[in-house]
């Protein structure tokens, strides 16, 4: 479903181009759940924007679902990341002003649904994450483990054909960690797709594959 | 995005800040109030001077020196022209078969005094008519009369304010008060007419035309007010008088003859300019609140960057997020639209209450331009924040601390 031949981004920096992935090929199948791990700088963080389609490579091609993403407009991008993608975030990144339900209803306020079914499923995922009581709470009043499964929430509620986190246990104690980490493995076994970003070895562990960059470029799990 | 959910976030966004929306709109609403205001008074300026003109009646004409055109504007009374004489307001008088009266009007400025008080004040020389004809009522006394006139008596009738001024309570009538370098009995008191747009017309005094002539030392007249025999006759009456004067100028047209129409349309031409100039005043101060509105929402597309990443990252595309913030400028700009509307209408009216002088008259379609023109700057000035808020990229946004 995810199949990544020879990608490589470069950014443009004031010192020069700096080329952060070199090269990156790999293919990811559904329902797989990989971890994908390496230092900070190695581009791990980068590839995972990459498959998110929240950046396009600089060169190779990206083939999500089928289809070739290397040659879609912004617009596109972002209509692909409301259907195909959900992503969790070290820093959870709920907007503060809105409640947790409001936050978990937001990729279905740009995919078009309407307020009430808009929150009918909104409550419905919030129940799945165990926080059908805190939908009314503003981010401010949760615990980090709420925040990252109100986030969860919101990544899931679109029914995504991948499940994007980037670092979602580094904010959080090891056993609220662990916790993210069993509602991953909850939602896998329904058959989600899933990706995760960390720098912590018995986080990645618990994945079925780890994926290691170096340096931008791919030293294990690449097939 | 619906359109209903547009406005519920961008509402929510504005509650956040309230003090901030709030003073953000005050600019609009204080430009909006003003540009109401500001027309209110121009047009009720110009109501009170057609009312005026209109209580004249219609058939009187106005004899001015110097040719002006009627698109040209007022005649200043500085061009170097002709002179109008009394003896040429006699002349028509006599001759002019569809003019009932000519009244020859000096007007000038001189002092005036009784017992130690002084005033500076307007002087008119006029004829018995005069009072008739610009429907001037007196209140004690009587007028300046045609033997008045005749025998170049020193008489004079005051208005209510130099009266006032010089006098007090003492009874008038009878009394000897010194203008310029003579003496003159006062014969009557005018009855009030109160202030107009600022102007007090009580504090003026009439005097026979032939003494003023001696007093300001020339036989110059401002005008020849003119009563026409009906309202038929104007026309006939005006192309009468032209060839009287043509004939006695030397075959120049060196003068104007203004009907009441004309002098109602410079007039408004005269009130036109001075609304658009209020009304461009307040323009303004209506863009000095749009550049507020614009400056605000720059402030708030820079503190919700990481909003604007998160969006983004779940889908929001670029007109999304641009109609959201143009959402947030327009509802700022129409709210501050519709309190401007109520503070305009509401010092307006209030200002005619509390001031005779100023007969404010809200216009309907000052109200709705200047609510239009809040609307419209909210989008003007709303665009560019909503803008750069759209092409933020998602993930320097989402990395924004």
């Amino acid at each position: 479903m995810v199949i990544l031949s020879d990608i490589t981004k470069s950014y443009i920096l004031p010192g020069g181009e700096v080329e952060v992935l070199k090269g990156i090929s790999l293919e990811i199948k559904r329902g797989e759940f990989i971890s994908i791990m390496g230092t900070s700088g190695s581009g791990k963080s980068t590839l995972l924007n990459l498959i998110g389609c929240l950046d396009r490579p600089t060169s190779g091609k990206y083939l999500l679902d089928s289809i070739a993403i290397n040659t879609l407009s912004g617009n596109e991008l972002a209509e692909i990341r409301n259907k195909k993608i959900g992503f969790v975030f070290q820093s959870f990144n709920l907007i503060p002003r809105l409640s947790a339900i409001k936050n978990v209803e937001l990729p279905l306020l740009y995919a078009g649904i309407l307020t009430g079914e808009r929150r009918d499923k909104a409550y419905e995922f919030l129940k799945k994450v165990g926080l059908s009581e805190r939908g009314e709470h503003m981010p401010s009043e949760l615990s980090g483990g709420e925040q990252q499964r109100v986030a969860i929430a919101r990544a899931l509620i679109n029914n995504p054909a991948i499940i994007l986190a980037d670092e979602p246990t580094g904010n959080l104690d090891s056993k609220t960690g662990q916790e993210i980490i069993d509602i991953f493995k909850a939602i896998h076994r329904e058959g989600s797709t899933i990706i995760m970003v960390t720098h912590e070895k018995y986080i990645a562990e618990q994945a079925e594959r780890i994926i290691t960059i170096k340096d931008g470029v791919c030293f294990g799990g690449c097939y | 995005m619906d359109a209903i959910e547009t406005i519920r976030v961008a509402k929510d966004s504005l509650f956040v800040n309230k003090l901030r929306s709030v003073l953000t709109m005050l600019g609009i609403i204080i430009g909006v109030g003003a540009v109401i205001l500001l027309v209110s008074i121009g047009e009720g300026a110009r109501k009170e001077i057609y009312k005026e003109l209109g209580e004249l009646g219609s058939n009187i004409l106005v004899v001015v020196p110097g040719k002006t055109s009627k698109e040209g504007g007022m005649h200043m009374g500085t061009s170097v022209v002709r002179k109008i004489t009394y003896d040429e307001a006699k002349f028509i008088e006599k001759r002019a078969k569809n003019i009932l009266h000519a009244v020859p009007v000096i007007v000038g400025t001189s002092w005036i005094k009784y017992k130690g008080k002084s005033r500076d004040t307007y002087i008119v020389g006029v004829t018995e008519p005069y009072f008739e004809i610009r429907n001037l009522k007196m209140g004690i006394g009587r007028g300046i009369s045609t033997s008045d006139v005749d025998s170049h008596l020193k008489v004079c009738v005051l208005g209510r304010t130099v009266r006032k001024e010089i006098m007090g309570d003492a009874n008038p009538l009878g009394a000897v008060v010194s203008i310029g370098d003579a003496k003159y009995r006062v014969i009557g008191i005018m009855a009030q007419k109160g202030m107009a747009l600022g102007f007090d017309i009580d504090d003026v005094v009439f005097i026979p035309t032939t003494s003023s002539m001696e007093l300001f030392d020339t036989d110059r007249l401002f005008n020849i007010t003119l009563k026409v025999r009906s309202t038929e006759l104007v026309d006939r009456a005006k192309k009468e008088i032209k060839e009287i004067l043509i004939k006695r100028h030397a075959n120049k047209e060196d003068f104007t003859i203004l009907s009441q129409d004309e002098m109602i349309a410079v007039m408004g031409k005269i009130l036109n300019i001075m609304t658009a100039v209020l009304a461009g005043i307040a323009t303004i101060s209506l863009i000095v609140g749009g550049i507020g509105i614009m400056n605000i929402m720059l402030v708030s597309v820079r503190e919700r960057t990481r909003e604007i990443g998160i969006r983004k990252a779940v889908g929001a595309k670029n007109r999304d997020i641009l109609i959201q913030f143009l959402a947030e400028s327009i509802i700022l700009s129409v709210a501050g639209g519709i309190g401007g509307v109520v503070l305009g209408v509401a010092l307006s009216t209030g200002l005619k209450q509390l001031f005779d002088f100023l007969p404010t008259h809200i216009t309907w379609w000052s109200v709705a331009i200047a609510f239009a023109f809040s609307a419209l700057i909210g989008i003007f000035f709303g665009v560019y924040p909503a803008r750069k808020a759209s092409l933020y990229d998602p993930i320097v946004a989402l990395r924004y601390e």
